[in-house]
C-alpha cells in the first residue's frame, strides 16, 4: 500500500483547517460578513450571535464560564495581555512572576521585556523530563509575587505538568495563575475550575482552527481577574482587547472546539498508539535513540527523539518527504540548539541530534510505518557518513577486548 | 533551509565517504569542529611519493552544508600537490556551493579540515618537502 507523500508530522507547529471547521466558517466570509459591534441591523446581530456561540462553544471545552472569553488574534498576543496586563494592573501589589525556562518564546520574551522595566522574575528549572513540581511554585513564592506562568504542555517535547496541583498552590498562596495551554486545549483535559487557573492562553490553528485567531480565558469570580488592556480602542471585549472581532475566524475556533470536546477520548488513543508506534518502530531498529520529555505524562501526538552521532538537519534532509521539526541549530538563524532540550539538561550535542514529530488528526499507520523506515534508513546512512559513531564504535570495541 | 542543486547533489550522493589508516605514514588526519556545536569533520589524504594527493576520505557529523563542503573538498583535493591544496580558501567551497550567509561557517570548517590533514601529514614526514626516501625507492 501507497502512502501520499509529502506527510506532514509537525502538527504540534500549525495544523490543516478540519473540513467541517471551514464549512461552518464559509457564510462568514461571505453572506454573513457582518461586524459583530454593529448592533443596529441584522447583519450585525448576526455575527454577533455567531461569536457568542463560538464563545460558548470554547468555554464548554475549558470549563469555563462564557463571558470569561476575551477574543485575541492568537496564543502570543493572550500571553502578552495576560502577563503585561497583570504585572502593570496589580504592580502596587507587587512585581514578582513566576515561571520557567521551558515556555514558549511568547511567554519568555514577555518576561523579560518585564524584566527590563524593574519587574523581578523567578524562572523555575524543570526535571529532566520537563515536569516542573507544584513544591518548586510554591517555594518560589513570595509576599511580592503577582502571577505565576507556567505552560500546560511542553510544545517540543510534549510534556504534561501537573497543572491542578499548581493551581491549588496559587490558590493557598492567593497568587493568580495563568497557564499558556495552547498545545493543551483541545487535546487533553483542561478544566479551568477544576485546575484553578484563573488565565488561559489557547489558539484555534493548533486545533484544526484558522490561523489568527485565539483567546484567553479571564477569570471573573472566585477570583475576579482584572487587566490592564493592551489594545486600545472601541472597548470590545468588555475592554480588555478592543478591535473589531474576527468573526470567521472565532466561528472557526468555536466549532473547532465543539468537534474536539466530542472526540477527544477517542482521538487520544488513536494517536497515542500512533505515537508510541513510532516510537517503538524507530528504537526496535536503531540503538543510541533517546526520548526527550516524559515517558508517559505527554501529549498523545508528540514524541521527541535524539538520534546519537547524527544532526537533525540533515536527517530531515534525508527524509525530504515528511515534514518535522529539529532542535538542532542548523534549523535556525540563532546557531543555537533548543533551549527546551537546554532546559530540561540534554547536552547540546544531542539537542543537535533532536526531531520532533507531532502526529495529528490526519495521520494514519501507513504513513507512520513510512516514516519508521525513513527515518531508520536515513540515520543508518548518515552514522555511516559519521565520525562520531566512528569513534563511538571504536571505543567500544577497545573496551570490549578489555584494553 | 532553500539548498542549491549542487548541495543537495552532494548530500545526496557524497563523494569519497570513508576512513584511511590514520597510522599510515602517507596519511594525513585532520579533524575539526566539536559535537556540541553541531559540526565534526574528520578528513583524510594519502600523499604519493611525488606530492600529489592520491586519495581523500571524509566522515562528517553536522548539516546538509557541511557534508557537502567536505564532500566537494575531497573531491576537489584528489589529483592536487599538498602546495595546491594548501591554496585552498573557504570562499572557493561557499561560492561552488552557493551557501547561504547562515552556512558559511561550514566551508570554513572544511577548510579548517584540509588545512589540519595537511598538517598531520607533514608533522609525520618531518616537514620533508623531499619524499622520504623508502617511499622514494619504491617509486623506481
Amino acid at each position: 500500500m501507497s502512502v501520499k507523500l509529502p506527510i506532514y508530522l509537525d502538527y504540534n507547529a500549525t495544523t490543516p483547517i478540519d473540513p467541517r471547521v471551514l464549512e461552518a466558517m464559509m457564510p462568514y466570509l461571505t453572506t454573513h460578513f457582518g461586524n459583530a459591534a454593529s448592533r443596529s441591523h441584522g447583519f450585525g446581530w448576526k455575527a454577533e450571535a455567531a461569536v457568542e456561540t463560538a464563545r460558548e462553544q470554547i468555554a464548554a471545552l475549558i470549563g469555563a464560564a462564557a463571558k470569561d472569553i476575551v477574543f485575541t488574534s492568537g496564543a502570543t498576543e493572550s500571553d502578552n495581555l495576560a502577563i503585561k496586563g497583570t504585572a502593570q494592573m496589580y504592580a502596587e501589589k507587587g512585581r514578582h512572576i513566576i515561571t520557567t525556562l521551558i515556555e514558549h518564546k511568547a511567554v519568555i520574551d514577555t518576561c523579560k521585556h518585564l524584566e527590563q522595566l524593574g519587574c523581578q522574575v523567578t524562572w523555575l528549572r524543570p526535571d529532566r523530563y520537563g515536569v516542573i513540581s507544584p513544591e518548586q511554585v510554591a517555594q518560589a513564592i513570595t509576599d511580592k509575587t503577582i502571577l505565576i506562568s507556567i505552560m500546560a504542555a511542553n510544545n517540543e517535547i510534549g510534556t504534561i505538568n501537573p497543572i491542578a496541583e499548581i493551581g491549588k498552590v496559587a490558590k493557598q498562596r492567593d497568587v493568580f495563575f495563568h497557564c499558556d495551554a495552547t498545545q493543551a486545549v483541545g487535546k487533553i483535559p483542561i478544566d479551568v475550575e477544576a485546575m484553578g487557573i484563573d488565565l488561559l492562553s489557547a489558539s484555534a490553528h493548533k486545533i484544526y482552527g484558522p490561523k489568527g485567531v485565539g483567546c484567553l480565558y479571564v477569570r471573573r469570580r472566585n477570583p475576579r481577574v482584572r487587566l490592564t488592556c493592551q489594545m486600545d480602542g472601541g472597548g470590545h471585549e468588555r475592554g480588555m482587547r478592543s478591535g473589531t472581532l474576527n468573526s470567521p475566524g472565532i466561528v472557526g475556533f468555536g466549532a473547532a472546539c465543539e468537534i474536539c470536546r466530542k472526540e477527544m477520548a477517542e482521538e487520544d488513543a488513536r494517536l497515542t498508539a500512533l505515537r508510541d508506534r513510532l516510537h517503538q518502530g524507530i528504537t526496535a531498529r536503531l540503538d543510541h535513540v533517546t526520548l526527550n520529555g516524559h515517558p508517559t505524562q505527554r501529549l498523545p501526538g508528540t514524541v521527541n527523539l535524539s538520534f546519537a552521532y547524527v544532526e537533525g538537519e540533515s536527517l530531515m534532509m534525508k527524509m525530504k518527504d515528511v515534514a518535522v521539526s529539529s532542535g538542532s541549530a542548523c534549523t535556525s538563524a540563532s546557531l543555537e540548539p533548543s533551549f527546551v532540550l537546554r532546559g530540561i539538561g540534554v547536552g547540546d550535542e544531542l539537542a543537535h541530534s533532536s526531531i520532533r514529530f507531532s502526529l495529528g488528526r490526519f495521520t494514519t499507520a501507513e504513513e507512520i510505518d513510512y516514516v519508521i523506515d525513513k527515518v531508520v534508513a536515513g540515520v543508518n546512512e548518515l552514522r555511516q557518513l559519521s565520525p562520531l559513531y566512528e569513534m563511538a564504535r571504536e571505543a567500544e570495541q577497545a573496551g570490549g577486548r578489555g584494553e | 533551509m532553500p539548498y542549491s542543486d549542487k548541495v543537495i547533489d552532494h548530500f545526496t550522493n557524497p563523494r569519497n565517504v570513508g576512513s584511511l589508516d590514520k597510522n599510515s605514514p602517507d596519511v594525513g588526519t585532520g579533524i575539526v569542529g566539536a559535537p556540541e556545536c553541531g559540526d565534526v569533520m574528520k578528513l583524510q589524504i594519502q600523499v604519493g611519493t611525488d606530492g600529489r594527493i592520491v586519495d581523500a576520505k571524509f566522515k562528517t557529523f553536522g548539516c546538509g552544508s557541511a557534508i557537502a563542503a567536505s564532500s566537494l573538498a575531497t573531491e576537489w583535493l584528489k589529483g592536487r600537490t599538498v602546495d595546491q591544496a594548501e591554496e585552498l580558501k573557504n570562499a572557493d567551497i561557499a561560492n561552488e556551493l552557493s551557501l547561504p550567509p547562515v552556512k558559511i561557517h561550514c566551508s570554513v570548517l572544511a577548510e579548517d579540515a584540509v588545512k589540519a590533514a595537511i598538517e598531520d601529514w607533514k608533522r609525520k614526514n618531518g616537514q620533508h618537502s623531499q619524499p622520504a626516501p623508502s617511499a622514494a625507492a619504491e617509486r623506481k
